[in-house]
């Protein structure tokens, strides 16, 4: 039993402990001591808003702690007080007052069509239309870091999809600085908050060829899916609700690179679209979702206009990532557009009574 | 002296929306309600496989993703006649409601009380307007500690949505045919303990929260009380009674109840961003983008009913369904909506135990080649959103979408009648033109969801444009 003394003095070691990672890490401290938080601007534009509330998901560090204690957050759609032209002077000021400070965080793909027109982000207060494209390259020169959230803002998603009826571009199509893409349909809480995190203190961190940080863009699902197993043993899903491989009836996984099988979604970690017995879309790919669809077709037999040429490049992206005999199979195939005859009998799935069920237990025969 | 106020962006809400307002004597006299972006959904969804469209159309709205999933789901289930099984209603309803749960919550919090509570001395509640804030300091500290708790409770209702739909938002358990995931022992006690999270906090801050505010401004029961106008489509399906629903299809209008029909929708666009047409029924549109019409002055059509301006949304779930008939007024709406959120927690808790664990969850079906229509529609989170259909084998040829948001702010219509929200904003009283906090409260008691109201199109108008080719 600590006495009272005792306890204050362990309290006060605590503390001095906590002062010296302060002195060795001062970026830190910085950025999550409250001394000085850092400017963010959260710039909303052609987005459906799901990256903004998907972030607000995050579990640690929480919304709250995010929003109260660790940034400012000067410009939000979403979150700010203010409205109308108190809310577009507080974008202006803000721009002017922290240049070079302040976190530009980017949602949502930028419509080129008719001037920008069909876009924007409210009225100058002078009375023209606040386009998009005027406040994104109004924005990005001023910013110390440039992150686009979502697959809109970082590859043009959904609403780029042919026909493009608005003539949306991602962010980096129109400006000139760098932008970390940090993709998904909508963005995981971890990618958006973690590719913060690690801007605040680490500044940019290590990038793919498409500009997503690699430490969660870095892993291929098809290599890290629970359900790998029934891949290389032929056991596909005919429909979804199946509990199998999903390969047959659309995954993505074999193209796509993110973390979902190991992270899952979200919070608690507690599921992600294989384990619900559907395919993975491919979200945070460049070519999401012309590329990725139909959802419920087999990467093969995938026909869209121009599917082809983005597949390809992405298959050799994954050629250099795998040396397995079945995936390297399944490469060939979405690199040459064919689908060998061995590769279909490959897929055909077996009586299930000869596959060993890896997820049962030695012993369970014996309790039934 | 009469006065325009232009608020543009209206913040806090899902989307870009621009309000004016004209004020004579302190009290708004005109209103317009205009959408400032436009994305062109329903031409992207054109020659794509109609078993993609409800992942597609999810993405129309990232607070209300799984509603689109549901009317999205329905209407290709209903062009090819496939019976879902009991398991998929629930798991359709248990999703749907979290999520539900999820945008009451956030639209409460996050969206509403910063028109009504002043907040914290920092960024992003400064800058605000100083003007009419009527809470006591112990109270507004209740409420703002509310706010902070609020950004957990939202997520747990948003994980709900994963537990069975894989993540959230744009949820993947919500497909044509049913749902894809199991309804699982582990899966049923998560979902049941995050529930119960959830309903404490409906039931010990959500609700105290609400009262208090109303009786803080009691006189918003008098204000925005708009046509009085409601609609509601069938919310919340029963399992095992096809057609039949928890919250039921309404119509009220000059203070009578009407049976609704589908086939009374019309949409006009004479004060739209599309070019001139007649107002035509949704399933049979055919409009295209003309960003530079005169006269016109948003990228949302004009849906109206049987001619009339109807708004939706919770109160008119609840008006139905005969548990809330207090009033129609900015205060009611939001009472309302917290009623419901209320309500639908204690819904889910039956719908997870009438879960059939190892029954089945998805009912397969074929796409013959030949051309099918179909209606699919939801209560939604804000009210009456439905999808209309057509394709042929695993081609999409027509996908039109009107979305509660476009019921209640739509533009003026072919005879210049206001939109609802625009109805609703006349005679409110302004008392500090450079602090007009009180267009906001009448506007953000929709709930308006500007990401869903843009959208087109018809597709015929391509169609026409191919053939000429």
């Amino acid at each position: 039993m600590l006495t009272r003394r005792q306890f204050i003095r362990l309290a006060m070691t605590t503390t001095a402990a906590l002062q010296l990672s302060d002195m060795l890490i001062p970026h830190l401290a910085e950025a999550f001591t409250g001394k000085k938080k850092p400017p963010v601007i959260w710039l909303e534009m052609m987005t459906c808003t799901g990256d903004y509330l998907s972030t607000a998901n995050t579990l640690h560090p929480n919304m709250r702690q995010l929003l109260f204690d660790t940034i400012d957050l000067y410009y939000s759609n979403t979150t700010m007080a203010a409205e109308g032209e108190m809310a577009i002077r507080a974008l202006l000021e803000t721009a002017e007052r922290e240049k070079g400070e302040f976190i530009l965080i980017a949602e949502g793909t930028v419509p080129l069509k008719n001037n920008g027109q069909y876009g924007a982000i409210g009225y100058h207060p002078d009375g023209r239309l606040f386009t998009d494209i005027e406040a994104i390259r109004f924005l990005a020169p001023k910013a110390k870091y440039i992150m686009a959230v979502g697959t809109c803002a970082s590859f043009g998603g959904p609403y780029a999809a042919r026909p493009n009826p608005s003539g949306s571009v991602a962010v980096h199509k129109v400006v000139d600085q760098q932008v970390v893409n940090v993709p998904g349909c909508p963005v995981h809480p971890d990618w958006a908050i973690g590719t913060l995190t690690h801007l605040l203190l680490y500044g940019v961190p290590n990038l793919d060829a498409f500009n997503r940080p690699t430490v969660f863009f870095g892993k291929r699902i098809h290599d890290w899916c629970p359900r790998r197993q029934h891949f290389d043993n032929g056991i596909f899903a005919e429909q979804p609700g199946e509990e199998k491989c999903t390969y047959k009836i659309g995954c993505k996984g074999p193209v796509t690179f993110v973390d979902c099988p190991t992270r899952q979604w979200i919070g608690d970690h507690n599921s992600w679209p294989v384990e619900a017995n559907s395919p993975c879309i491919g979200c945070v790919n460049p070519d999401f979702p012309d590329g990725m669809s139909p959802f419920y077709a087999h990467l093969p037999d995938m026909n869209v206009s121009g599917v082809r040429a983005s597949t390809d490049k992405l298959g050799l992206g994954v050629a250099a990532f795998t040396a397995g005999s079945i995936a390297t199979h399944l490469l060939a195939n979405v690199a040459t557009g064919r689908l060998g005859k061995h590769w279909i009998d490959g897929t055909r799935p077996r009586t299930e009574g000869i596959i060993r069920d890896i997820r049962k237990h030695a012993g369970d025969d014996k309790k039934q | 002296m009469s006065q325009k106020i232009r608020i543009s962006p209206v913040t806090r809400i899902n989307g870009f929306w621009n309000i004016e307002v004209q004020v004579d004597g302190g009290v708004i006299t005109d209103a317009w309600s205009s959408g400032i972006f436009f994305r062109g959904f329903e031409e992207i969804l054109k020659g794509r496989d109609p078993r993609d469209a409800a992942y597609l159309t999810e993405r129309i709205c990232g607070i209300c993703s799984t509603a689109h999933a549901i009317a999205s789901s329905m209407a290709i289930e209903d062009a090819l006649k496939v019976k879902i099984p009991k398991n998929a209603v629930l798991l359709r309803n248990l999703s749907f409601g979290a999520d539900l749960l999820q945008n009451h919550i956030r639209h409460f919090y996050l969206l509403s009380i910063l028109d009504f509570v002043r907040g914290p001395d920092m960024p992003p509640f400064i800058p605000r307007y100083e003007s009419d804030y009527r809470l006591s300091r112990p109270e507004t500290d209740r409420f703002i500690d509310s706010y902070r708790q609020h950004f957990e409770v939202a997520r747990l209702t948003h994980e709900m949505v994963t537990v069975f739909g894989g993540k959230a938002p744009h949820q993947h358990g919500i497909t044509a045919g049913g749902f894809t995931s199991l309804p699982t022992a582990d899966k049923i006690q998560k979902f049941m303990g995050m529930l119960d999270l959830v309903g404490e906090f409906i039931n010990d801050k959500l609700i105290p929260d609400v009262e208090l505010l109303a009786r803080r401004y009691e006189d918003y029961y008098r204000i925005g009380r708009g046509y009085g106008n409601l609609l509601a489509y069938g919310n919340f399906a029963l399992a095992g009674r096809p057609g039949e629903f928890v919250m039921p299809f309404g119509v009220y209008s000059g203070g009578k109840f009407e049976k609704f029909d589908f086939a009374k929708i019309r949409e006009h666009v004479h004060r739209s961003w599309f070019m001139q047409d007649q107002p035509r029924y949704p399933g049979e549109g055919s409009t295209e983008p003309a960003p530079d019409k005169e006269d016109a002055y948003s990228w949302v059509k004009a849906p109206r009913y049987d001619g009339k301006p109807f708004e939706t949304g919770p109160i008119s779930h609840l008006w139905m369904s005969g548990d809330y008939r207090r009033g129609i007024s900015t205060m009611d709406r939001i009472m309302a909506r917290v009623l419901e959120a209320k309500i639908v927690a204690d819904l889910m808790r039956q719908w997870l135990k009438e879960l059939q664990i190892g029954q089945p969850v998805f009912q397969p079906f074929e796409m013959p080649d030949r051309e099918v229509e179909g209606l699919g529609f939801s209560g939604a989170m804000r009210g009456a959103l439905a999808h209309w259909v057509r394709f042929k084998g695993k081609r999409i040829l027509h996908y039109q979408i009107v979305t509660p948001s476009a019921w209640y702010c739509s533009p003026r219509d072919m005879h210049g009648i206001r939109g609802p929200i625009e109805e609703a904003l006349v005679g409110t009283p302004i008392a500090d033109r450079a602090n007009p906090i009180e267009i906001g409260r009448v506007a953000r008691a929709f709930d308006p969801c500007l990401a869903c109201a843009v959208h087109l199109i018809d597709l015929k108008g391509k169609n026409r444009a191919a053939g000429r080719v």
